[in-house]
């Protein structure tokens, strides 16, 4: 039982620092977007680029989470 | 429901093992091999809707390639191994999300080989102590034959939830960048980036050069390896609650996800490249 809540508690809080870097990448390039939509090719690769990064440190924590859980 | 952290063996050659990622992995090789040897028959035969359709998409790449790296040597240098990159992870994604993936299999008892071979590579005390067990089981098992001591094993598995895959092709790709990195800024360039003594600040900036350089690898292959392997968990605990219909969505999350990976996994080569290039210039 305290196993099942130490993998939940670093799954949630480890998704709280990814959560917030990818809604403000995304909602910077939609700005970005919006004020020049011819850059909006170059913003979005950049963009994915970015969410990518901040995603990876949440899928850290997600294989902690999971070697956890399985082994 | 049985999820495996480790790729399952299914066969061996000597003290080879076989698992399940080897066997997707060499399918989707495979294909690959196949594709392309159909292309080369049908070289610059215009009437071929094939070959267009390949040509296309060749061009598709060299142009985001130019865009990153600019016109030119190097370009044409990485183009193979970018490209590689790309379509190799993204048609073992996709591989790995076909229907009957990990379901087609067959039973085994639950302790023979793997677990022996297991044992042989990594004899740590905490191994044993799982393992030794069973071991004891499956030998009354076999006897006895019962039905609970077999163990379902899936013939194929997406290659990339397997972590020894990812981080193969993460050392491919940083030692990629590396050689790309000398051939192009020269030996003298490009260790002056890690071990510069000429002030304290850049000596201890070239030690963080380095640790940067290791901590590729693991980014790399992690968050491929993560990705993957929790899409596929995924997908089983959503066939698990609701077997009809409620699966497809996720499926096609899982399809978007394998091409996104495969996408930054090769954006992030390249991005890599062209900063580790950039670096000698100024």
């Amino acid at each position: 039982m305290t196993k099942e809540i130490a993998i939940a508690i670093t799954m949630a809080a480890a998704a709280i620092g990814p959560a917030m870097a990818i809604g403000w990448i995304a909602s910077s390039a939609m700005n970005a977007i919006g004020r020049n939509p011819e850059s909006a090719g170059k913003v979005q690769g950049n963009m994915i680029l970015g969410l990518a990064f901040a995603e990876a440190i949440a899928i850290y924590a997600l294989v902690v989470a999971l070697v956890m859980k399985f082994v | 429901m049985e999820i495996l952290l480790n790729a399952e063996q299914v066969g061996h050659i000597g003290s080879f093992v076989i698992t399940n990622t080897l066997v997707a992995s060499t399918i989707v090789v495979l294909f690959l091999i196949v594709v392309a040897l159909i292309v080369y028959r049908t070289k610059y035969d215009l009437k071929s809707p094939f070959y267009n359709f390949v040509e296309m998409l060749i061009e598709g790449f060299m142009s985001v390639i130019e865009g990153i790296v600019g016109r030119g040597k190097m370009a044409k240098q990485i183009f193979a191994v970018i490209v590689t990159f790309f379509l190799f992870v993204i048609f073992n994604n996709w591989f790995g999300i076909f229907p009957g993936i990990g379901s087609i299999g067959f039973y085994e008892p639950k302790v023979n080989e793997p677990v022996a071979v297991e044992q042989v590579l990594s004899p740590t005390a905490e191994n044993q102590a799982e393992i030794q067990p069973p071991a004891k089981l499956s030998q009354t098992g076999e006897t006895g034959t019962k039905p609970e001591e077999m163990v379902f094993v899936p013939l194929l598995r997406s290659a990339n939830s397997d972590l020894n895959m990812t981080l193969a092709i993460a050392l491919i790709s940083v030692f990629f960048i590396q050689m790309i990195a000398i051939k192009n800024i020269g030996w003298k360039n490009y260790l002056q980036k890690f071990f510069n003594f000429t002030n304290p600040i850049l000596f201890f900036v070239g030690l963080l050069e380095i640790i940067s350089e290791i901590v590729k690898i693991f980014s790399f292959s992690f968050r491929l390896f993560g990705n993957i392997f929790a899409g596929d968990v995924l997908l089983i605990v959503m066939f698990a609650l609701v077997p009809y219909l409620a699966p497809i969505p996720f499926m096609g999350i899982e399809m978007f996800a394998g091409f996104i990976q495969a996408l930054i996994f090769s954006m992030l080569t390249l991005v890599f490249i062209k900063t580790s290039v950039a670096h000698g210039e100024h």
